[in-house]
């Protein structure tokens, strides 16, 4: 009883603290820009807003459109529960689920690029091949860097692997770390999530057919997938999972933080980058994470 | 003493790769002049005892790599009024990746080499092969005749690496010999690009093929 309490409160938590980021983000950048810019909570507000509205469907849609979106709200959430939070470890922890976990963010992927698709317009259809197309350059650099995680702690399930400070690859699994955060959110080197020009978007392309409620979910899973990435982060560089609980919960706090103002400050300074320089960028990623796994395997004999 | 060798030594190798993805030809300059400091600095770390020739040699390959030699370059890319390697032979994320691999397959090469125990457990000879390497890959799969030249230098940086491996018994003069046989090359090299760029209006060595009276 107390256990299922205990996995429903975490549930919660992650669901609530999710739309905060993309708040303080804008607030950094509104911040950098000299503007005022919208409340921290403005998220919460918009998905209350959508959530009372009806949806309006093109006649082209299956039923698969809908589905789609929820199954991608929901294997985000799974996904969630599989990181472990502090010393107090995941929701769910196996051997293996770090598998899981990448295969679950691959399906939540899927899933929106397939409803994008559903909805018959050629305009998301474009979204939709942009989006995996990056997807196979980022989830390569994802992979090495739990593959360095997995070398490291000599396992394969996230809580372990992610429990102790990355070794001597740290800084260089960071740096890929962030890169893959900026361009699986869709910040902006990689992608603008302000902009509506055609010619340069990626993820907004995908949702641009989507109202309501459906919207609602996208938007509060894109917030959750964020937040996930700025904990994964966090807890792969920093021994969080060998502190004491309170001070696991600041630290883990102070960085996700941190990660977010970075994010933000990342987005005030710098420029989108022309679409043919994207892959260079992720292929970097990936060789950062690539690295850091050379230096995770040959570190012990150098 | 290993670590901090063996960091300066994959700074080195990072300024490889560096090198490999840039197209804009001032930063390629930079990256080999980095790399020269760097490796320029080394001497004094692999030395037990402070020597003031080791140290004038250091400070003469740092000033000679890192200021003269690119300044050099500079001047030739202002005079030739270019800044990009727009049609590079091989692509950027090809060579980056080639050369990701040679510097995965150099540090693997050298746990199998059977080394001298003292340098067993550095990185001295992985990442002499991964510099010469991306040395050849620059030298080959860029078109202009400055990143030909940065190629070149970061293949001279390569060798002086492996030569470090017998840095107590060659004489310090040839050290100092081949720093100067390198600013004169480059120097030589300059008058070349200057030459090819008036008789041409362009560094594309592409256009160096053919013969004529």
């Amino acid at each position: 009883m107390i256990a299922t309490f205990e996995v429903l409160l975490r549930l919660l938590v992650w669901l609530l603290l999710a739309p905060l980021l993309p708040g303080i983000i804008n607030k950094v950048k509104a911040w950098v820009a000299g503007r005022r810019g919208p409340p921290v909570l403005q998220l919460y507000f918009d998905l209350a807003k959508l959530w009372r509205k009806g949806v309006v469907l093109s006649t082209a849609v299956s039923p698969g459109h809908i589905a789609g979106v929820a199954v991608a709200w929901v294997s985000l959430v799974c996904a969630a529960m599989l990181l472990p939070a502090g010393p107090s470890g995941a929701p769910l922890a196996f051997r293996g689920d770090a598998l899981l976990f990448v295969y679950l963010l691959a399906l939540a992927r899927f899933c929106t690029a397939s409803a994008a698709l559903d909805t018959g317009s050629a305009f998301e259809g474009m979204g939709a091949a942009r989006e995996v197309s990056y997807a196979v350059l980022g989830e390569a650099a994802i992979i090495t860097a739990l593959l360095t995680l997995g070398l490291q702690s000599g396992s394969v399930s996230l809580t372990t692997m992610l429990a102790p400070a990355a070794g001597a690859g740290a800084a260089l699994l960071a740096a890929g770390l962030f890169a893959v955060l900026l361009a699986e959110n869709c910040r902006v080197p990689f992608d603008d999530p302000n902009t509506h020009l055609e010619l340069t978007m990626i993820h907004e392309v995908m949702v641009l057919d989507h109202s309501g409620p459906p919207l609602a979910a996208i938007l509060h899973g894109a917030s959750l997938k964020l937040l996930m990435f700025s904990v994964l982060l966090a807890e792969a560089v920093l021994p969080i999972g060998k502190l004491s609980p309170p001070a696991a919960a600041a630290a883990l706090a102070g960085s996700v933080l941190t990660v977010t103002v970075g994010i933000g400050l990342v987005e005030s300074l710098l420029a989108r980058l022309a679409f043919r320089r994207v892959p260079l960028l992720l292929t970097t990623a990936f060789l950062l994470c690539l690295f850091a796994l050379l230096v995770a395997w040959k570190g012990g004999h150098l | 003493m290993t670590s901090a060798l063996n960091l300066f030594i994959g700074l080195a190798m990072g300024v490889n790769l560096v090198a490999l993805a840039s197209s804009r030809l001032p930063s390629i300059i930079r990256a080999a002049a980095l790399q020269g400091m760097v490796l320029g600095l080394l001497p004094l770390l692999l030395e037990e005892k402070f020597h003031w020739l080791v140290a004038v040699v250091a400070v003469g390959t740092v000033a000679v790599k890192g200021f003269v030699i690119p300044g050099l370059l500079r001047r030739a890319l202002r005079v030739a009024n270019i800044d990009r390697e727009m049609q590079p032979l091989l692509g950027f994320i090809p060579s980056l990746l080639i050369g990701a691999g040679a510097t995965i397959g150099a540090v693997a090469l050298g746990g199998a080499l059977p080394l001298r125990p003292e340098h067993a457990h550095s990185l001295l000879v992985p990442g002499a092969f991964a510099t010469v390497v991306c040395g050849f890959l620059l030298l080959m799969g860029r078109t202009k005749a400055i990143t030909q030249v940065c190629g070149y230098l970061i293949l001279e940086n390569g060798i002086y690496l492996f030569g470090l491996l017998l840095i107590n018994t060659t004489p310090l003069i040839v050290e100092a010999g081949i720093l100067l046989d390198l600013t004169v090359a480059v120097f030589v090299i300059g008058i070349i690009v200057d030459r090819i760029q008036r008789e041409f209006d362009t560094l594309d060595t592409t256009k160096l093929t053919s013969l004529h009276e």
